[in-house]
């Protein structure tokens, strides 16, 4: 990037500086022994030309390998899209915070589910009490659907939703839901999280074993190519790897590995990489270590355009581009001193703008006591338009590169995260390297929290600059009640319901689930007749069986 | 303190997935010198309450972060209480509103963590209630 004379005289003046540093540190030690960023990469003193010299120059955005950006103008054509991840109680709780959150200026749906749901058990079933409705919204069947986008046009929002294992009967039913709205299924436009593998690892809302999960997953793509063609059909997700305790270069690294498990699985199904790939979108988490952040997002662009060019032949440019959302880190918010969560999650989200992430949401300050209040939620939206709007971070595309420092991190994740990914190659790919990187994130995790006591890391308000405070008196607190109602608008679905139809259209499912057959016309048809989820995945648990469960820490 | 180590079970009832501080408190009790078992996760209370007895325990710890806490917690309890097990020491962590931990301590859970807890307080908090009983 410099010719030879500068990067000479760089290297004289350099030396000169070193020596200097030298004599100053002995008379006057720094504020710690050593720097590093939270995955362990050595932060120098001072960055130049040095740091990257024998880097290719970068490319522009909008060109491989992207790590500016995957579009040439970024946030000047359209700021990303503020996705505040939302759901609790029931359908119609939800549908009032979606339609809150619209009226407040937020631009795309995102719904969280609750355990049940994501589990695939009703609300009725033994193992659902206590956790009906309480970390997301219950759906049992299409007739919550259809209360949960009620006066939503599903043809104008984009709607993202965090379902992993039995994703493809909520897409079922969201499909279903659009065709009764008189929307076609080629207008859908959203994401499923749809991502078994960090289930596995990291996140434990599994039901299947990966073998039959993964046709799930390429039985999606499959059907999605042909009829729902701006569907994004998965969501590879390094967001909960992070919240596990790993690294940001373990989370770059066992995303991409999941991400090429996905693509791998994909094409021995007999899709065309250029087919399916333009329609996978990644999540990653926005931690604390700010510029590290900023460099994971960039070098993970970069090391994906890279896997897809050469490992995969891609030849779409589409196909080669890491798209991602990105929420600020759960993990990271305190109980204590709430309101320091807002200027934390406001950091993490400028890193994830500075990293061109194309969605966002920020957690709000009341998270680590309860499910956000309509009043907290709002300063995390507000949070986000303040970046996008106010402060100039969206004016020019990728304002930090070309930073020595900014560009010698991002080449060191980009190295490390490679490593990584050759280390699980070794071991036959991710779906057998699961217990692998769940030691790797523990042993991450552990470290974190020893940290933490020993005070090496510094958590304000928790080890230091403590206060006595009470707790916030709004938080919100779901209605206990709400297993209740859902059990009961339950029976009466099954009173009313066809259920002859329902039992031929479920051992439809039972037969096709055992034969290579798509199952997703058979999950589509089940949901509009009113077969529950807890039906269909009973179904599924007959034929595929369920995971269990390695334990390692 | 005698010889003879502290059993742990460290137990995620109900349908959570995340263990992150399941795991880290079951690595730290551990290299505090306690036997400790983790059960993995979504254990019904009946499941905590057969292995922490055929584990022979002396403490169950429970970790629950999806709000289900009122419905898992005292279902071990009491459950323990039925097989006269009811001198088995049982604490809870996660996500758990101020308001709730009252009524838990009522229902005969002997201590909640909540975040930023950390593992040194439990260490200590065993050690005192285990040695003193």
């Amino acid at each position: 990037m410099f010719d030879s004379d500068v990067l000479e005289s760089i290297k004289e003046q350099g030396q000169k500086y070193n020596e200097k540093l030298k004599k100053l540190t002995a008379k006057r030690p720094e504020r710690q022994p050593n720097f590093s960023t939270d995955s362990g990469i050595d932060i120098n003193t001072v960055y130049t030309p040095e740091d990257i010299a024998g880097q290719s120059p970068n490319s522009f955005p909008g060109e491989y390998p992207y790590t500016r950006g995957v579009q040439p103008n970024m946030y000047r054509g359209r700021l990303w899209t503020m996705r505040q991840y939302a759901g609790f109680g029931t359908s119609e709780e939800t549908n009032k915070r979606f339609r809150y959150l619209l009226d407040q200026g937020q631009t795309g749906l995102s719904v969280a589910f609750d355990l049940p749901t994501q589990i695939g058990y009703d609300s009725d079933d033994q193992l659902s009490m206590g956790e009906v409705g309480k970390v997301g919204v219950a759906i049992d069947s299409l007739l919550d659907m259809e209360t949960l986008f009620d006066q939503i046009p599903l043809d104008k929002v984009s709607t993202s939703m965090t379902i992993n294992s039995p994703a493809a009967i909520l897409l079922a039913m969201y499909i279903a839901v659009a065709e009764k709205q008189g929307v076609k299924q080629e207008q859908l436009k959203g994401t499923i999280q749809n991502d078994i593998l960090k289930e596995y690892v990291a996140r434990g809302t599994y039901i299947f074993p990966p073998e039959h999960s993964m046709r799930l997953i390429t039985d999606i793509f499959a059907y999605c190519a042909k009829n729902v063609p701006s569907w994004n059909t998965i969501s590879i997700s390094g967001y909960h790897i992070r919240e596990a305790g790993s690294t940001a270069v373990q989370e770059v690294a066992f995303t991409l590995a999941d991400g090429i498990a996905y693509v791998q699985a994909a094409i021995d199904a007999g899709l065309d990489v250029d087919e399916f790939a333009p329609r996978l979108s990644f999540f990653f988490n926005a931690h604390l270590n700010f510029f590290e952040e900023v460099t994971k997002f960039r070098a993970a662009r970069r090391l994906w355009a890279k896997i897809m060019k050469e490992r995969f032949g891609a030849k779409n440019p589409k196909s080669m581009m890491l798209r991602f959302h990105t929420q600020t880190a759960g993990c990271t918010l305190t109980a204590q001193q709430p309101d320091v969560n807002i200027m934390r999650v406001a950091y993490q989200a400028l890193s994830a703008v500075l990293g061109g992430t194309q969605s966002l949401h920020t957690n709000s300050r009341d998270e680590a006591l309860a499910l956000p209040s309509d009043s907290s939620v709002l300063i995390a939206l507000r949070t986000q338009q303040v970046i996008g709007y106010e402060i100039g971070a969206a004016d020019t595309v990728d304002p930090l590169g070309g930073s020595y420092f900014i560009e010698n991190l991002t080449n060191q994740i980009e190295q490390k995260a490679g490593e990584y990914i050759s280390k699980i190659d070794d071991l036959g790919g991710a779906p057998k390297a699961i217990e692998f990187m769940q030691k790797e994130i523990h042993t991450s995790a552990y470290k974190y929290q020893k940290d933490i006591e020993s005070g090496a890391k510094v958590v304000i308000g928790l080890n230091k600059f403590q206060m006595e405070e009470g707790r916030p008196k709004d938080l919100l607190r779901v209605d206990p009640l709400v297993g209740r109602r859902q059990a009961d608008k339950l029976a009466k679905l099954r009173a009313e319901r066809d259920n002859e139809k329902v039992q031929k259209l479920l051992k439809d499912i039972e037969g096709v689930a055992g034969t290579g057959e798509n199952l997703m016309p058979y999950f589509i048809e089940a949901v509009k007749n009113y077969a529950t989820l807890g039906e269909i995945c009973g179904v599924l648990r007959g034929v595929f069986g369920e995971y269990q469960q390695q334990i390692v820490f | 303190m005698s010889g003879k180590p502290i059993r742990v079970l460290v137990a995620k009832p109900g349908l959570d997935g995340h263990d992150r501080g399941a795991k880290v408190i079951a690595q730290a009790l551990r290299d505090a010198g306690m036997e400790v078992i983790y059960t993995g996760l979504r254990q019904t209370p009946d499941q905590i309450i057969g292995a922490a007895l055929q584990e022979d325990v002396a403490v169950v710890a429970l970790s629950c972060l999806s709000g289900a806490h009122m419905h898992l917690f005292p279902a071990v309890v009491e459950g323990l209480r039925k097989q006269n097990a009811g001198d088995i020491l049982v604490l809870g962590g996660g996500i758990i509103p101020d308001e709730d931990i009252p009524e838990l301590k009522n229902k005969g859970i002997s201590e909640i963590f909540t975040p930023g807890t950390s593992t040194q307080t439990i260490i200590d908090y065993i050690e005192g209630k285990v040695a003193n009983s």
